[in-house]
């Protein structure tokens, strides 16, 4: 597979190219794209330093694994210790946290290279990236050679510098550190869409694991019943990799699994005959959705089929009513998990000191941005006594609904299910925003959020380019806990439509004396 | 005793340790105003039972007071219900702190294991229902000491439910007989206890210490059965007592270990029930019942005055012995609860249901704790009275006091002396020394050895009683001797010489002829002479003896 050509950890055991050369390159390019704004936190020094050690056990012989001396970048809702965590919030710039996530301590112990943190919608509520206290995320595309070029076939050039398009979000910083190589692997985290959508929109692999495989301890919480840790990478080995690494129990999240998870190791499939595909498409083939992503799912589907897969139409007959469902426990969850936010432990504080309520009011609107503060309003509501019937159990019966509806395809005989992950495309930002937060929260998380509903693994493969020379992708549905099967089926799939590289200008223009040509760009961690 | 305040001496925990200024208070603060001129003379009132309170108006029936109790008894563990935080009372504050417990972002609650089992056996003694699976539920509030906006507690499927809780007293001319009643226990739930404000008026500044915050707490609420302060301090007092047998709480109502609110409210017999309020802030048993009694007064007379109660919470004021009206947050709170996301529901089982190859490191079974529940204090009263022929009051005197019932126990092993010897000699002599002193029984400088040897020694007559009462108060003295060793170096051994003592005793006699006169007239003048006797042995002979010569010479 000419994706897998070149590996970088095969490199840096046979010593090619050394951990501190990577991770310099990467932080050249991180310099070099700065305008993306993926990143909130450049760890620069203890990147170095980590790569450093990294080298010495290069050469030693003592390498800790196929992570080793790679560069990962990870959310800014992870906490680090020691490095600012800031959620994309006033509510807490500046806030140093004393302790690693579980999944940031394991990638560190893996000897990964910390670049940085990266941006996302403030608190991860948001699917543009764009809601951030640090400025709006831009998808690289925007600045490939196949994007620029298509533009300048339209007949009324418009400024180039407006029609950059967004990420998707919320995780697009850590889905714009992948697109524009700026590191191997990033972490995202997921409760609605929020690592596959920014994935299917910037062209990369996006992970969403089974709810309770991967630990949440050190996740700054959305809503803690429905988010996944999420992996962005470029190849679905590379993610397979990642997720090998962070599953498992952690005693410190209570909701993990307590079987023992071995390290994934995906194998090549080469027949797909005995697979049963199942394409929801009574509830998927709605009418915003684009006909180009339309005409990729089918064909998507017919590829299956000329192989030998079986294809089934299936119903979640409940799944529409997700999203409304999702709103009610979301923001439920979200004022509870922000009344910790009131300045008096950590974070932003007030200078209003008449009383403690009057500082707790002044912190928070401070602190907060509208649309957290909306949906803390919102949850509240439906949290009162009088409508916690009305709200709060139903939307948990909705839930539960759904959750049935995929343990009945699944039980049906379906393998994976296959649906598209966003409506189109990546819009300009100048589109995007002339819809608020939560019209396109609303929109965006259609064909995602049902997944965090009933807990199951998911992930988007790019597929192909749009008109306009955008990624497209496809997501994958799998059962719960069978992450492994559904990456086989995946990475399956990624050979077979063979997603192109993003043509960037810095790699082509400036990179070009240091990189051979495409190198790094085509650069996977393990064949 | 006040915990400190100040922040210096933890620079690496300061960021647990805040200030909020102003007037924030209304939930646990301090009464808002320290005089209660709104009743007047009613103080007095209080102090008087209910029973006695004054007499219904023709075709009136008397009142009746409902009192429901909700406690929290400190879970005694080594660490705290979701984290891993050591628990230590009177530790420097913000000391026990973990990041969970600060609510850092991202943190996780984790079950302590050892406060499920406490539950479990608390719930088991106080015969309730184990519910094999029970749910935690997140309670919303603001407040500056408790971090996270919310306490995690078990609001609708608490961990046992349906129990009772017995407790008798004594009763009667001379407490010989024993009541015993009954209150339900509704429920018993875990949660979490929150971090204490310390208001500091002068600075107009509030600090927080966390180090309580987080420490696992029983919930016991219990269904109105109780009429008045003397039997909530009863049924209290039983509560503390088999809490500190199962271990599962030290439960001491000073350090806020036992926290009991009082729910009072009064009515006429077959009428609904009243308005109630609540009275919160009570730290001892004594103030429990006092604080109840008041209520009860203060509720009738006011009802009786045309006036109405208002459902609010109260505070006990100790010193002014009345409760005041706590400032309320305006209007009702509403808690939103909301299942806790982060804490799978907790399962437990029983022999029969435990899953075959379970961890028995992962699972609790019920059956399990049920067989290791120590003796509970009814039933170790009513074993000390078969076995020793205790009376009641004496079995509840030993429980009262801690140790005292191992103390005597230890006695009773080593010593050949009666029972009720032992109990008289525990409970009169060695407690009263002890009260005297204020000092506990573990503090005692007499050992239940000391004391077994010199009980050895009376009941071998081998000294006098008054003379057992000067070797226990050398031993008191804890100079390091045996009780041998005084009596030998004090010459307290009895005369066993007959001879000798027929000769003190005529002797006596011939000295004082007028005594020997008056007891011809009056024979209890005869302890004159056995006085005069005794005396002149320096008390060494034993009472009876004498007697017995005296009698025999003066009838001859």
């Amino acid at each position: 597979s000419h994706s897998l050509r070149e590996m970088v950890s095969a490199a840096l055991k046979q010593g090619q190219i050394t951990p501190t050369e990577l991770c310099q390159k990467c932080l050249s390019l991180i310099k070099k794209t700065k305008y993306l704004n993926a990143y909130i936190t450049v760890t620069e020094e203890v990147a170095l330093k980590q790569a450093e050690e990294s080298e010495k056990r290069y050469k030693n012989g003592q390498s800790l694994g196929v992570l080793d001396g790679i560069p990962i970048a990870i959310k800014d809702n992870f906490s680090t210790s020691g490095i600012e965590t800031t959620c994309a919030s006033n509510m807490l710039k500046g806030y140093v946290p004393p302790y690693n996530a579980t999944v940031v301590q394991k990638l560190l112990d893996q000897g990964a290279l910390l670049m940085g943190k990266t941006n996302l919608d403030e608190f991860a509520m948001g699917s543009g990236s764009t809601d951030s206290v640090f400025g709006p995320v831009k998808n690289p595309w925007s600045y490939s050679k196949q994007y620029r070029e298509r533009r300048r076939q339209k007949p009324h050039g418009e400024n180039e510098d407006s029609n950059w398009v967004i990420t998707g979000g919320s995780s697009g910083g850590s889905a714009a550190a992948v697109s524009a190589f700026t590191c191997f692997a990033a972490l995202g985290s997921d409760t609605g869409g929020s690592t596959r959508n920014p994935a299917a929109l910037c062209g990369l692999v996006g992970v969403k694991p089974s709810y309770g495989l991967v630990s949440r301890h050190g996740l700054i919480p959305l809503v803690n019943s429905m988010d996944a840790p999420g992996i962005l990478t470029r190849y679905v080995d590379d993610a397979a990799v990642v997720l090998g690494m962070l599953a498992g129990h952690d005693p410190k999240d209570s909701t993990t699994v307590q079987d023992p998870v071995k390290p994934f190791t995906l194998p090549s499939l080469t027949d797909v005959s005995k697979l049963c595909i199942g394409i929801p498409k009574k509830e998927y083939l709605v009418p915003e959705l684009s006909s180009e992503v339309r005409s990729l799912w089918s064909k998507a589907a017919d590829l299956f089929e000329s192989e030998g897969a079986k294809v089934v139409e299936v119903s979640l007959p409940h799944i529409s009513y997700s999203i409304v469902c999702y709103h009610v426990l979301c923001t439920s969850e979200v004022a509870s998990n922000m009344a910790r936010f009131d300045g008096l432990q950590y974070g932003h504080r007030c200078d209003i000191d008449v009383s403690t309520e009057a500082m707790y009011a002044a912190t928070r609107r401070e602190g907060f941005n509208e649309v957290v503060r909306g949906r803390i309003l919102s949850g509240n509501f439906f949290l009162l006594k009088e409508n916690y019937e009305n709200y709060f159990i139903k939307a948990q019966k909705v839930r539960r609904l759904i959750a049935n509806d995929f343990v009945n395809v699944f039980n049906s005989g379906v393998d994976v299910l296959l649906t598209p992950t966003t409506l189109s495309a990546a819009v300009p930002y100048l589109e995007f925003i002339k819809e608020d937060n939560r019209t396109r929260s609303a929109q965006d998380d259609i064909f995602t959020q049902a997944v965090n509903m009933a807990g199951l693994p998911a992930v988007n493969i790019p597929v192909a380019l749009s008109n306009q020379g955008l990624p497209i992708g496809l997501q994958f549905i799998g059962r719960a806990f069978c992450d492994q099967q559904l990456l086989t089926i995946a990475k399956w799939f990624e050979k077979q439509v063979e997603f192109p590289v993003t043509q960037l200008q810095e790699l082509m223009d400036d990179c070009s004396s240091v990189l051979e040509n495409g190198k790094l760009a085509s650069m996977s961690l393990k064949q | 005793m006040a915990a400190p305040v100040l922040c210096s001496g933890c620079p690496q925990r300061c960021w647990a340790l805040v200030w909020v200024y102003g007037r924030c208070r209304h939930r646990r603060g301090a009464p808002v105003g320290s005089t209660c001129n709104w009743m007047r003379g009613q103080s007095s009132v209080a102090q008087q039972p209910l029973h006695t309170a004054r007499k219904p108006r023709k075709g009136e029936p008397e009142w009746a007071a409902v009192v429901g109790l909700e406690i929290h008894a400190q879970i005694s563990s080594n660490s705290k219900l979701f984290s891993g935080s050591q628990v230590c009372f009177a530790a420097p504050p913000n000391s026990l702190v973990s990041f969970f417990d600060a609510s850092l972002p991202g943190t996780l609650p984790v079950l302590n294991r050892r406060c499920v089992e406490a539950a479990v056996m608390t719930g088991l003694a106080l015969n309730c229902h184990i519910n094999k699976k029970s749910l935690f539920d997140r309670k919303h509030y603001f407040y500056a000491d408790l971090p996270a906006g919310y306490q995690i507690t078990q609001h609708r499927l608490p961990i046992a439910v349906n129990g009772s809780l017995a407790y008798s007293s004594c009763a009667g001319t001379k407490q010989s007989q024993m009541t015993t009643r009954t209150v339900r226990v509704k429920q018993i739930q875990l949660e979490q206890d929150s971090g204490k404000s310390l208001h500091d008026d002068l600075r107009s500044q509030t600090l927080i210490d966390l180090n309580r915050a987080g420490i696992g707490l029983l919930e016991l609420v219990l269904e109105p059965d109780v009429s008045c302060g003397e039997e909530a301090a009863t049924a209290v007092r039983e509560l503390q007592l088999i809490l500190q047998a199962l271990g599962t709480s030290h439960a001491g109502m000073a350090e806020g270990q036992l926290r009991v609110d009082a729910n009072v409210s009064v009515h006429r017999p077959g009428e609904p029930l009243g308005i109630r309020t609540e009275v919160k802030n009570l730290n001892s048993i004594r103030f429990l019942a006092k604080a109840i009694d008041y209520e009860i007064q203060r509720q009738i007379q006011e009802l009786e005055n045309g006036g109405e109660i208002l459902n609010e919470t109260r505070s006990f004021d100790y010193k002014l012995g009345c409760t005041v009206p706590m400032r309320d947050k305006e209007g009702k709170q509403d808690y939103r609860f909301m299942p806790e996301p982060n804490l799978p529901p907790l399962l437990l089982y029983d022999t029969a249901s435990l899953p075959a190859g379970a961890d028995s490191q992962q699972v609790i079974n019920i059956d399990q704790i049920r067989e290791r529940l120590p003796e509970l204090p009814r039933v170790t009263r009513e074993r000390l009275v078969q076995q020793y022929g205790m009376s009641w009051d004496h079995s509840f005197t030993l429980l009262n006091e801690v140790d005292l019932l191992a103390f005597f126990q230890n006695v009773m092993k080593e010593t050949r002396a009666e029972p009720k010897k032992v109990t008289s000699w525990v409970l009169n002599t060695f407690l009263g020394y002890l009260k005297q002193q204020n000092l506990a029984v573990r503090e005692s400088p007499v050992t239940a050895s000391a004391l077994a040897e010199l009980l050895d020694l009376l009941d071998s007559k081998a000294i006098s009683s008054s003379a057992a009462k000067q070797v226990f108060e050398e031993l008191w003295k804890n100079e390091g001797k045996t009780p041998a060793q005084i009596v030998s170096e004090k010459k307290l051994e009895l005369m066993q010489d007959q001879e000798a003592l027929e000769q003190l005793c005529h002797s006596v006699m011939q000295a004082h002829p007028h005594v020997v006169m008056d007891v011809k007239g009056n024979p209890r003048a005869i302890n004159k002479l056995i006085g005069l006797v005794r005396k002149a042995t320096l008390s060494r002979a034993d009472p009876t003896v004498i007697k017995t010569i005296l009698e025999r010479k003066l009838s001859s």
